[in-house]
């Protein structure tokens, strides 16, 4: 579309797997381009909505979330959180007008070096394709993240309720 | 709130970085932000000029927050955490951007790369801001230590641990203990009796007071961290009471299916019964009745012979699976490895011809006590004429695996002696590569080659047989020829493997394995004892095929580990934790079912949700579910994460 458009894109890896996958990409002197930016959180569990659609109210092309294989979390299964959630926020940010290509959620294990940089390569091209991340809301997006935020919040948690979890009242 | 001081200092990391990051321009970009007080760039800051230069600007320029461009955190956070510490600082008002393994190690371009450097330390700029200071946590160590795996490796980090005074479990899946080095008969490159060697170590294991030695047994859960993990054994019955068994083998010899089961521990070679002793030297020298072929446990009918030949009357038909839990402040893991499946590489005939043997099935051969009494005979029961020794079999062989497995080269040397030794054979061997690197190793191999063996470079290609023989087809890269050598036999030396279960291992321990499938170190040079995870520790072939002088090394390695973790007496563990705000939670429980380790409760009084710190492990999984926005992850805040975000994206 644009031969001029570098993507920006926010990666959130959790700190076990992903972070060191990345890691080890580097020491494996690896390329891959340098259109994303690396956060890290413990778990990929930890990331709530809020901070995918920070990452495009700040201006991101793209936001990539990243944890341990299933079996592999850290926290046990702080990733299994991770996959229900998935579902909901790509249909959320659809439903805003983000095209699907500027969201993914993968696993990348501690030795997957050479995986991650792929993901980040087929990453930037595709979204390289669907072009640069227009706020599409204009002046009213902010309050519109911050409405969305607040009922993203609510839909995991009904979705965790429905998951059959523990939690009453 | 008054503004921060914020000092940054970006590392050249020689030309690590600066070869291709402008850390100058990133630097003097930092410089402008406000807040900065101070903008440096440094040859290596962790050097300890480097370290003194943070430390005094905190001093000096009084900094209250830092940023260190540099390496991966996972390198040397803690290193600059403790810098911060030495200037009275607390050590979480430090946050580090990796500008090494995530940019200039990974990008070619310049410009680019130091674009995203300056992102990413704007993203640490920005959070640095709201990081508070934490208090490590320190817990007191359980003065005890789990060793999983009782091969030489296991042995040696038992006995070092229990040597200086601390109790071990010693967990083992098989009904003995020695490992694969049991089933030798000599070893590289001294050609030591491998049982001389081992069977001591294996006596002391059984009689030393602080080892308790739990076989057939495996390891189904594990709970805690450094210094307090709580351990679940599951030990399978052996249907023989330890207490009473004298080892004689008369249910052995007794038993129905005598003869008639193929014996795993003589690799096939020999046919045992069900009621059985592993070997001679077996620690602990106990009879096993094999679940799997008794007649009694598989079809309920059995004349029960084994139980009138037991004078001693030892055998339980009654015994169950127990099920312990033990209390370690660390693990040691020793699980070895599996040999690759010959069968897996067809072109050579294993299990077609047979006269192709693996390189165990060939040690039991040559082992006294084995199968054929130490003699190397063919299965027709004849001395062999001549003998060939594959080297790589399912090593350095992009089909199955990449790497090289370390021992095939010096135990096909020491296979090629044996013969010549035994029965004065022609001997061919076929390598890639010679690699002989260990203390002694080349001055063996150039004795063997005294010896009169012929060593073809090149890698066997196929096994065929051909009148009556079998025959070696290989290119000889020396003498650029194809040639075609018959021989009586032949010994495939195939690669050492992960253990089957090692995905499994690693899943219930919590650690990583490298992508060969072995378990991953911390670091693979400085730091190839511990895994990431605090408290959990290598040693032997399950981190990496290695000898038996370098198992040994790593065992020992694994036991001070453990006994320095015992001698401080208390372990620091991470201060991440969350904490719920009470006036925000509306009191839905929903974070309860979402903490896999039950750290939220719900206070009956407030009817609000509380956490216990102490059980907590800093996740953050419950904060991103909470519908009110009322937990706090204690570093990884909302807040903070959103600052770095708009950072690095700025
Ligand atoms: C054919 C051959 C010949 C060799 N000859 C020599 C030689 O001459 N000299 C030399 O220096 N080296 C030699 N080696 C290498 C040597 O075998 C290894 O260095 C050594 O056995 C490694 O010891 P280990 O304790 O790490 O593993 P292992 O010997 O594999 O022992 C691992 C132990 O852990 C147990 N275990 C596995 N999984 C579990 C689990 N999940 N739970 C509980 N227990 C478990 C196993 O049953 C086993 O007892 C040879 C290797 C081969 C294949
Ligand atoms: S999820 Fe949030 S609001 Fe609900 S109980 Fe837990 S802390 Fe309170
Ligand atoms: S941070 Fe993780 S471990 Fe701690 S209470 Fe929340 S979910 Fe449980
Ligand atoms: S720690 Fe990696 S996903 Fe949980």
């Amino acid at each position: 579309m644009n031969d001029k458009f570098e993507p920006k894109i926010l990666g959130i890896l959790c700190n076990w797997c992903s972070y060191a996958g990345a890691d080890l990409a580097g020491t494996s002197r690896l390329r891959y381009p340098a259109n994303i930016r690396i956060v890290k959180v413990m778990c990929s569990g930890r990331v709530e909505p809020t901070l995918i659609l920070k990452a495009f109210q700040e201006g991101a092309d793209g936001v990539l979330i990243s944890g341990c294989h299933p079996g592999d979390c850290h926290y046990v299964d702080g990733n299994i959180k991770t996959l229900r959630r998935t579902p909901l926020v790509a249909r959320l940010l659809t439903q805003i007008g983000i095209e699907p290509e500027r969201f993914k959620q993968v696993w990348v294990s501690a030795s997957e070096g050479e995986r991650f940089g792929k993901i980040v390569e087929q990453m930037v091209e595709d979204i390289k394709k669907v072009g640069p991340y227009q706020k599409k809301m204009g002046d009213q997006l902010d309050v519109v993240m911050d409405e969305v935020a607040a009922s993203a919040k609510e839909a995991a948690a009904a979705a965790e309720e429905k998951g059959g979890l523990n939690c009453g009242s | 709130m008054s503004d921060h001081k914020i000092g940054v200092y970006v590392c050249h990391c020689g030309s690590n970085i600066n070869g291709v990051v402008n850390c100058a321009k990133v630097t003097e970009e930092i410089g402008k932000l406000g807040e900065v007080v101070v903008a440096k760039d440094y040859k290596y800051m962790c050097s300890d000029p480097g370290q003194e230069m943070i430390k005094n600007d905190i001093r000096e320029k009084g900094l209250d927050r830092v940023v260190v461009a540099a390496c991966s955190p996972r390198m040397h956070e803690p290193t600059f955490r403790r810098a911060l510490e030495g200037a009275g600082l607390n050590g979480y008002l430090l946050e580090m951007a990796n500008i090494r393994e995530h940019v200039s190690w990974v990008t070619k371009d310049k410009e680019e790369a130091t674009k995203k450097a300056l992102s990413l330390v704007k993203g640490a700029v920005k959070r640095v801001k709201l990081h508070e200071p934490i208090e490590e946590r320190e817990v007191p160590v359980t003065n005890t230590t789990l060793v999983l795996g009782g091969g030489i490796s296991g042995i040696q980090a038992a006995l070092q641990v229990a040597e200086a005074g601390h109790k071990v479990y010693l967990i083992e899946q098989k009904q003995y203990i020695g490992g694969n080095m049991a089933k030798f008969d000599k070893t590289f490159p001294t050609l030591d009796c491998a049982a001389c060697i081992l069977t001591p170590k294996m006596v002391d294991v059984g009689q030393s007071p602080n080892i308790e030695l739990y076989t057939s047994s495996e390891v189904i859960k594990v709970d805690g961290y450094v210094g307090n993990f709580t351990v679940t054994v599951r030990e399978k019955p052996r249907y023989i009471n330890h207490d009473k068994c004298t080892g004689c083998g008369d249910c052995a010899s007794a038993c129905i299916m005598k003869n008639r089961i193929p014996h795993e521990f003589d690799e096939g070679l020999s046919k045992r019964s069900a009621a059985y002793i592993p070997f001679p030297q077996a620690v602990p020298l106990k009879a096993v009745i094999d679940d799997e072929n008794c007649l009694l446990l598989t079809r309920k009918k059995c004349t029960l012979a084994c139980v009138k030949a037991c004078g001693a009357k030892a055998i339980n038909f009654n015994q169950h699976e127990t099920i312990h839990e033990f209390k370690v402040g660390s693990i040691i893991l020793a699980t070895g490895f599996d040999l690759f499946d010959a069968k897996r590489s067809p072109q050579y005939g294993y299990g077609k011809y047979p006269n192709v043997i693996n390189g165990l099935q060939f040690e039991r051969m040559t082992n006294a006590s084995g199968p054929t009494s130490g003699h190397i005979t063919l299965a027709d029961g004849t001395e062999p004429k001549s003998v060939a020794v594959i080297h790589c079999v399912g090593s350095r062989d992009e089909n199955y695996n990449k790497y090289c497995s370390r021992v095939c080269c010096m135990s096909s040397v020491k296979f090629a002696h044996l013969v010549k030794d035994h029965c004065d054979a022609e001997v061919y061997e076929f390598y890639i590569d010679m690699r002989t690197f260990g203390k002694g190793y080349e001055e063996f191999y150039n004795r063997v080659q005294e010896e009169g063996v012929h060593f073809i470079r090149g890698k066997g290609a196929e096994v065929a047989q051909k009148d009556g023989r079998l025959v070696v087809k290989a290119e000889d890269t020396l003498l650029g020829q194809y040639r075609e050598i018959p021989v009586d036999m032949v010994i495939l030396n195939t690669a050492l493997e992960p253990r089957v279960d090692a995905e499994k291992v690693a899943q219930t321990l919590g650690i990583s394995r490298s992508g060969d499938g072995f378990f991953m170190e911390s670091h693979i040079k400085l730091d190839p004892v511990t895994t990431t995870t605090d408290g959990i520790y290598l040693a032997g072939c399950c981190q990496s095929p290695k000898d038996i002088p370098d198992s040994v090394a790593q065992g020992s390695a694994a036991a001070a580990q453990s006994l320095a973790i015992i001698a401080t007496g208390k372990v620091k563990i991470s201060p991440i934790s969350a904490s719920i705000d009470s006036e925000q939670c509306a009191g839905c429980q929903i974070c309860i079912g979402l903490c896999t380790y039950r750290a939220i409760k719900l206070n009956e009084e407030t009817l609000r949700a509380e956490i216990n710190e102490a059980v907590c492990k800093g996740c953050g999984t419950c904060a991103a579910g909470c519908p009110s926005g009322a937990i706090k992850v204690s570093h990884f805040n909302d807040d903070q994460l959103l600052a770095q975000i708009e950072g690095v994206l700025a």
